[in-house]
């Protein structure tokens, strides 16, 4: 079982980014469960999302606690909220950043980095103030943790986004190839 | 039969659209407001071709589909929580009618305090209120059983209303795959749906719920008590007829690893899944441990019940829902299930998960740990799990 925790604001896509990890995932024959932290959602207020993908059935209906990857499509909050919690050691964190990994102080986890609030807005997804980046970092996530092809997330993209699938699977394979892994 | 990814909500609007629906009356609540939301995307797309009223309010939803129904077409609603309890009163209209509408609930605590989140106390409330009830493990199970409550509720045996019960937001709005069936399979499972009970028509003037005195009332309600024990084995032939079409497998009360169980823990719902790793877990240390999930609760299936826990030493209740006063509904009615019993396990009863509380694991450690206790000696019968005694106590004192 490989469990997903993504942290952003509401408004920037990480409900609809956890659902296409998992069908994603699905496309490739696994067991797989999406969901949003369960309660009320406001534009701009931190949201979390979830996604679990198991080569079995999933039987399990709980929250997710000890995630093995993080992915943080707004780094603003990371002051705020501690994403880090429950955070495998050695677990994933897939930040969207003009830094370079070696700039977070994380030694014990496999931390990648990619801008794509550049990749987004240079597609015209959402504005600069308001980029939409759910689909962009879905790239690197791709490119990170290496269990789910960037081929299916491409495939999901087409079949989940809302709106302009062609421009959201440019910018998830952009992403893919602008991620830096710093491990 | 493709695969969809589907949150709960959507996998009863597509039950909805594939017993081809003709009138869904629904008025928005967290967390059913998915299913009117897609009810009329797919109505406004063209591939469902149904009334869709958006009434003023729960109360008006169930009556307007009382109205739809009694013109002998099927009629669907959806709701929770308060939405239910506003129904309250038209729950009992709708049975006393013998309208076989089916509603999926969104099952979800009642106020106050407000709360939004997971709890099937709005649904255990409407248990005297003549409507057959289904609760579901997953989506899938969302799907296939509201397609089978249309099948159970519309049989000329029957004639009840029935409701789908699945958990806010662990289902309701968590996407899994589930498996759409075809059209043409559905069909041929449901059939167009015969006119088996008296409905509104000009030709034949009728007048429905009228006034009656105490000379006939009683026995209304007795044929309406007799309709439900037939629901039975109506509901029974309906998972067998739905297997054969379909392959997926339902019974009223099905059992995980109970054969030599020695604790056997009783669910229902999506608290189920977690319940079975458990379970997993607990065998794998050797443990003589069992699961039996409830999938109908009206009719309850005291039968399948006993015959399936009657070997084991403790018998471990799990209710998200309480009677204050007395205990979990499932507790009460599994301990008068056992009254022509000679003898009976241990019957212990665990409050959890109320108000959305996170039903892990680690919970039912500690059920089983307090059940396994209770094989011998003393043991408490009502326990509540996860609960900050301490300040509960503080304010209310000890008992």
């Amino acid at each position: 079982m490989f469990e997903v925790r993504f942290h952003g604001r509401g408004g920037q896509g990480a409900v609809t980014a956890a659902n296409i990890l998992a069908t994603a995932a699905f496309l490739e024959g696994n067991d797989v469960q999406s969901f949003p932290f369960f309660g009320v959602e406001r534009r701009g207020a931190p949201v979390e999302a979830y996604t679990r993908i198991d080569t079995k059935k999933i039987d399990i209906k709980m929250y997710i606690y000890n995630p093995d990857a993080v992915v943080v499509l707004d780094t603003s909050l990371m002051g705020k909220i501690d994403v880090m919690k429950g955070l495998k050691k050695g677990g994933y964190l897939i930040l969207n950043t003009q830094k370079k990994p070696e700039e977070f102080p994380f030694k014990d986890y496999k931390v990648a980095v990619v801008d794509a609030t550049d990749v987004a807005v240079n597609l015209g997804l959402g504005s600069r103030a308001s980029p939409i980046v759910n689909t962009a970092i879905l790239g690197a996530y791709a490119k990170a943790v290496g269990n789910v092809k960037i081929e299916s997330i491409l495939e999901a993209i087409k079949r989940n986004a809302p709106s302009r699938p062609e421009d959201n699977a440019k910018a998830a394979l952009e992403s893919y190839n602008r991620t830096i892994l710093g491990w | 039969m493709p695969m969809m990814m589907l949150r709960g909500n959507e996998s009863t609007a597509y039950a909805a659209k594939l017993a081809r629906v003709k009138v869904i009356p629904a008025y928005p609540i967290t967390p059913s407001t998915l299913f009117p939301e897609k009810v009329s995307e797919l109505i406004a797309n063209g591939e469902m071709e149904a009334e869709f009223l958006p009434v003023e309010s729960e109360h008006s939803a169930l009556s307007a589909a009382i109205g739809a129904a009694a013109t002998g077409v099927r009629a669907m609603t959806a709701t929770a929580s308060q939405g239910l309890a506003l129904m309250h009163e038209v729950l009992f209209i709708a049975s006393g009618m013998r309208m076989p509408i089916v509603m999926a609930i969104g099952n979800r605590a009642l106020s106050a305090p407000v709360n939004i989140w997971a709890d099937q106390q709005d649904t255990i409330a409407e248990r005297d209120s003549g409507w057959i009830q289904f609760y579901a493990e997953t989506n899938q199970e969302a799907l296939d059983l509201t397609l089978i409550a249309f099948k159970v509720a519309e049989n000329e045996n029957v004639l009840l209303p029935a409701m789908m019960g699945m958990d806010a937001f662990v289902l309701t709005h968590t996407m899994e795959p589930v498996n759409v069936p075809d059209q043409k399979d559905v069909d041929e499972y449901l059939g167009e749906k015969k006119i088996n009970y008296p409905v509104l028509d000009p030709e034949k003037p009728a007048t429905f719920g009228a006034f009656v005195f105490p000379e006939h009332y009683m026995d209304i309600r007795y044929s309406q008590y007799i309709a439900m024990e037939h629901a039975k084995s109506v509901i029974d032939d309906a998972f067998k007829e739905f297997e054969k079409k379909f392959g997926r497998r339902y019974s009223k009360v099905s059992g995980f690893m109970t054969d030599d169980a020695e604790v056997i823990l009783v669910t229902m719902g999506s608290i189920t899944g977690t319940a079975r790793e458990t379970v997993r877990k607990l065998r794998e240390r050797g443990e003589k441990v069992g699961l039996v999930k409830i999938t109908v609760y009206r009719p309850f299936p005291k039968e399948e019940l006993v015959s399936i826990t009657r070997n084991a030493k403790v018998v471990a209740v799990v209710d998200r829902n309480v009677s204050p006063g007395f205990g979990g509904a499932i507790f009460t009615e599994l301990v008068a299930s056992y009254n022509k019993e000679k003898r009976k396990p241990r019957i212990l009863d665990f409050i959890m998960g109320l108000g959305g509380r996170d039903v892990k694991i680690e919970n039912y450690e500690q059920v089983y740990d307090i059940a396994k206790k209770a094989k011998r000696g003393k043991f408490k019968e009502i326990n509540w799990i996860d609960v900050d005694e301490e300040a509960v106590k503080e304010v209310e004192g000890s008992i």
